[in-house]
């Protein structure tokens, strides 16, 4: 049986049915990720002005979380690329670019796995403080994303490309998807990046 | 053709916000070194988050040009996360008003 409206669009909603999918898939991430902030702000309010002294006893790596930030955001870029390859009908790039995307996320969990040793290494643990307990949940729930993302754009870039010989448009529109995704991800670090770090 | 013109000017455009992203990103770390009060840093830095936000939202999630089912969701979508935010300020104000209220009640008249 052939699955309809993956490739064209429905005539109801003037967009393929996996775009819709992808869309309802991350507002439905907004209200996860909206739950943890809206924690975030009740434990804050409630710390009775401790708040800045937990930061400071985190001792969170301002640098490295920058270089994440630039990171991420590359990686935005190279997905983007990857599919503007992909509508300009060039595989190679596109793969290069999506390689690069996949790499981007590499070389973020690999940041990210020295800043949380370093804090396990100096006893810094989630049940130490309020302000770590929310902030290795959000990150850690954060960098599950990271992967996720990762193993959906290696899959297309991947053994998934196979399909640009015989349906160029689907894997146009998978890439499309995926990199919604993958924006989405890097969206909620540019907020988690200052509430944690700088704010 | 005219498919190949429209990718190469979002192309142009996709390398421009990327460089106002990490131009706000250096902004959000330099503000974080002015010497301003904890509510002033706070609105600097969410000000800049959201228009990085915004920047990724537009034009890499190509919100910019996209149909109208999909901003009839998100419209939705932010209606139920404003109501989500707003519970632990309402919360809180609650509370003040209830530790008011208590400390009212117990004052000798």
């Amino acid at each position: 049986m052939e699955i309809p409206y993956t490739v064209e669009a429905h005539p109801e909603t003037g967009l393929n049915n996996g775009k819709i999918g992808i869309w309802l898939f991350l507002t439905s991430e907004v209200m996860l990720f909206g739950a943890l902030f809206a924690t975030f702000i009740m434990l804050r309010i409630g710390s009775d002005g401790n708040w800045a002294a937990m930061q400071a006893e985190a001792e969170l790596n301002i640098p490295l979380a920058t270089v994440n930030t630039a990171v991420l955001i590359a990686s935005s870029l190279t997905m983007v690329m990857a599919w503007a390859s992909l509508m300009r009908g060039q595989l190679g790039r596109f793969k290069l670019f999506g390689w690069l995307t996949v790499g981007c996320g590499g070389i973020f969990l690999v940041i990210k796995y020295f800043e949380y040793t370093a804090k396990f290494d100096h006893h810094h643990y989630p049940e130490s403080s309020t302000f770590l307990a929310i902030y290795f949940a959000m990150t850690g729930l954060h960098a599950l994303h990271v992967i996720g993302g990762m193993a959906w754009n290696a899959y297309f870039t991947g053994p998934g490309s196979k399909v640009f010989h015989t349906n160029r448009q689907w894997l146009t529109d998978r890439v499309e998807h995926s990199g919604l995704f993958w924006h989405f991800v890097d969206l909620v670090w540019i907020f988690l990046f200052p509430v944690f770090y700088l704010l | 053709m005219s498919e190949h013109v429209d990718i190469d000017k979002q192309v142009r455009i996709y390398f421009l916000v990327f460089g106002a992203l990490m131009v706000g990103t250096a902004a959000t770390v330099g503000a974080y070194y002015l010497d301003v009060s904890v509510p002033v840093a706070l609105t600097i830095g969410l000000f800049i988050a959201s228009v990085k936000a915004s920047l990724v939202a537009c034009f890499f999630m190509h919100l910019i040009d996209e149909k109208k089912i999909i901003y009839w969701t998100l419209a939705l979508t932010v209606a139920f996360f404003i109501a989500l935010m707003a519970l632990p300020i309402l919360t809180s104000v609650t509370d003040q008003v209830g530790d008011f209220a208590e400390v009212e009640a117990h004052e000798p008249h």
